[in-house]
């Protein structure tokens, strides 16, 4: 089968700086994905460029088999891409319902509407009149997974999932994401926390430097042997010896 | 008496203020762009109503039919071709470009209707000289009355689409981050097209109202402009019965600085706009348009 996703030889770059070096990785249709890697190692522009709101210096995107490598990114959110940002990004004056109904507008045909959501997610009925500014961080990480959802996508990138929420919110977040998860989302997220982004996917990326230097099945793959290619502990090892088993495919 | 005739007057002028002033405060307030050659489209748009007007033998209430919707177009036009590129490279290219479309317009109208100075007036008989006589010093023109009606039914179906419509979501949405509005699924190019292509027949309507309300000659557009800036800054930035209520206020000081003396009328208009711009609401807003 055909990947959904599929991203070959990427580069983005910040002016002179390259965050992201020739990545290469695939998703299919009902992963769960998680990008995992230090701060810098960038994570969030990768998404960010899969997503359109970055450009590509070099290689290409493909979507269900489509070359969306220079596709504006509201035609990717139509195709069925969609990105919960990083910081939540929920349009701030508006209210909750106003930031569900602004993504429903040109959302493909699917079966997120705001009844569902809000059946998905019940802690949002309560502050649906509410300004997205007052939310609390958990609130609107919540708020924001709904809002992508609204446009009904056939993959979900999610953006740095955790950072900046108290435990008990991660926790709630984390219950809706579980959620999703059984019923055959196709998601990428993106997760500071191993601990979380392990428990939820089915396969593992880790970047270091802009490169993916792990990609393993979660279940082949120990929490050390992640810890290591996290902080690049095991990187003379591996140039001087490529025999090391727990590291993936080098791109 | 005196007083409360030049507040009534102020009233009816602000109203043409707001008109003027809707427009420059829709494109600010979506795209962060100051239109220098508003005042400008809006005098365009005079001209074009003065030669339906003219030639077809209409009155410009009934020329404003086929000029409106050109200007729609010119404006989406406008914003495909030159805006949008000049959005690409930062903040201050806007700013330039509109800078040189108002040297553009204003030379083009030179160049196809001369410096003669044109008026509507003439045309709208009565509507732009009758008035109900209250007392023996207080008269209220029929004319000031329609402006100002409009004024409030342009503002207020603006108000009402950009709160209540998906159309006018997707608008806030853009404007208050265009980045996240893409990736929702919102295409910015063309909500911002949209947003010009209102600003600009806003100001068509405006420049017609200024047309028959008194005269126009190919560079009126920069003194309506000043008006209309004023206007959007007393009223306060981006909000729309802000800009209805910073006309008034510039048309009450503008009457009353003239009932004074006639030659106190823009001055009074201009130290009003001084006045707000240094107290600690001008300041809030000179430092929230620093911050990106």
């Amino acid at each position: 089968m055909n990947p959904l996703l599929q991203v070959d030889n990427l580069v983005a770059c910040y002016g002179l700086l390259q965050a992201v070096r020739r990545v290469s990785l695939s998703v299919a249709e009902g992963e769960v994905l998680a990008l995992v890697g230090a701060n810098g190692a960038g994570k969030s522009t990768l998404l960010r460029t899969i997503a359109g709101v970055h450009p590509v210096t070099d290689g290409t995107i493909h979507f269900d088999g489509t070359n969306i490598t220079r596709v504006p990114s509201h035609h990717r959110v139509a195709a069925g891409l969609a990105l919960v940002p990083e910081g939540r990004k929920l349009f701030p004056e508006m209210t909750v319902e106003e930031n569900l109904l602004v993504a429903a507008r040109r959302a493909r045909p699917g079966p997120w509407t705001v009844d569902t959501v809000l059946t998905a997610f019940p802690m949002l009925r309560p502050l649906l009149g509410k300004p997205a500014a007052v939310l609390s961080g958990g609130e609107q990480q919540t708020a924001a997974i709904a809002r992508a959802l609204m446009t009904n996508p056939r993959v979900l990138l999610l953006d740095e999932v955790s950072l900046g929420l108290a435990p008990v919110a991660v926790k709630s977040v984390y219950e809706s994401l579980h959620k999703l998860i059984r019923d055959g989302a196709t998601l990428v997220i993106v997760e500071q926390d191993l601990q979380r982004a392990l428990s939820v996917a089915d396969r593992v990326v880790c970047m270091l430097e802009g490169r993916v230097v792990l990609q393993s099945v979660t279940q082949a793959v120990t929490r050390e042997q992640v810890t290591e290619a996290f902080f690049g502990l095991s990187r003379v090892s591996t140039s001087s010896a490529k025999t090391e088993p727990s590291l993936g495919q080098q791109t | 008496m005196n007083w409360i005739n030049a507040i009534v007057q102020g009233v009816f002028l602000g109203g043409l203020y707001a008109l003027f002033a809707c427009g420059l405060s829709l494109i600010f307030g979506v795209m962060r762009i100051i239109n220098l050659a508003h005042g400008d489209l809006a005098v365009a748009g005079a001209f074009g109503v003065w030669v339906v007007a003219t030639r077809a033998h209409l009155s410009p209430f009934i020329a404003l039919l086929p000029v409106l919707p050109v200007m729609l177009l010119l404006g989406f036009t406008l914003h495909r071709t030159v805006l949008a590129r000049s959005l690409r490279s930062g903040p201050l290219t806007p700013l330039l470009t509109t800078f040189g479309l108002a040297i553009v317009i204003q030379n083009a109208l030179l160049q196809v209707f001369s410096p003669d100075v044109h008026s509507l007036g003439s045309l709208t008989g009565s509507v732009s000289t009758g008035s109900w006589r209250l007392t023996s010093q207080l008269s209220v023109p029929y004319l000031g009355v329609l402006i100002l009606a409009v004024a409030i039914i342009v503002l207020g179906t603006l108000q009402f689409t950009l709160q209540h419509t998906a159309f006018g979501r997707e608008m806030r949405a853009t404007a208050q981050d265009p980045e996240t509005a893409g990736l929702v699924g919102v295409p910015a190019s063309l909500v911002y097209a949209r947003a010009t292509a209102i600003a600009v027949a806003t100001a068509a309507l405006a420049g017609t109202f200024l047309a028959i309300h008194s005269t126009f000659d190919p560079s009126s557009g920069p003194t309506q402009l000043i008006f209309a800036f004023e206007a959007v800054v007393i009223g306060g930035l981006g909000s729309i019965w802000g800009t209805l209520f910073g006309g008034i206020v510039l048309g009450i000081a503008q009457t009353i600085g003239a009932t004074v003396d006639p030659q106190y009328s823009i001055l009074a208009g201009h130290l009003v706009f001084l006045v707000v711009l240094a107290s600690p609401r001008g300041r809030f807003m000179a430092a929230r348009s620093a911050t990106p």
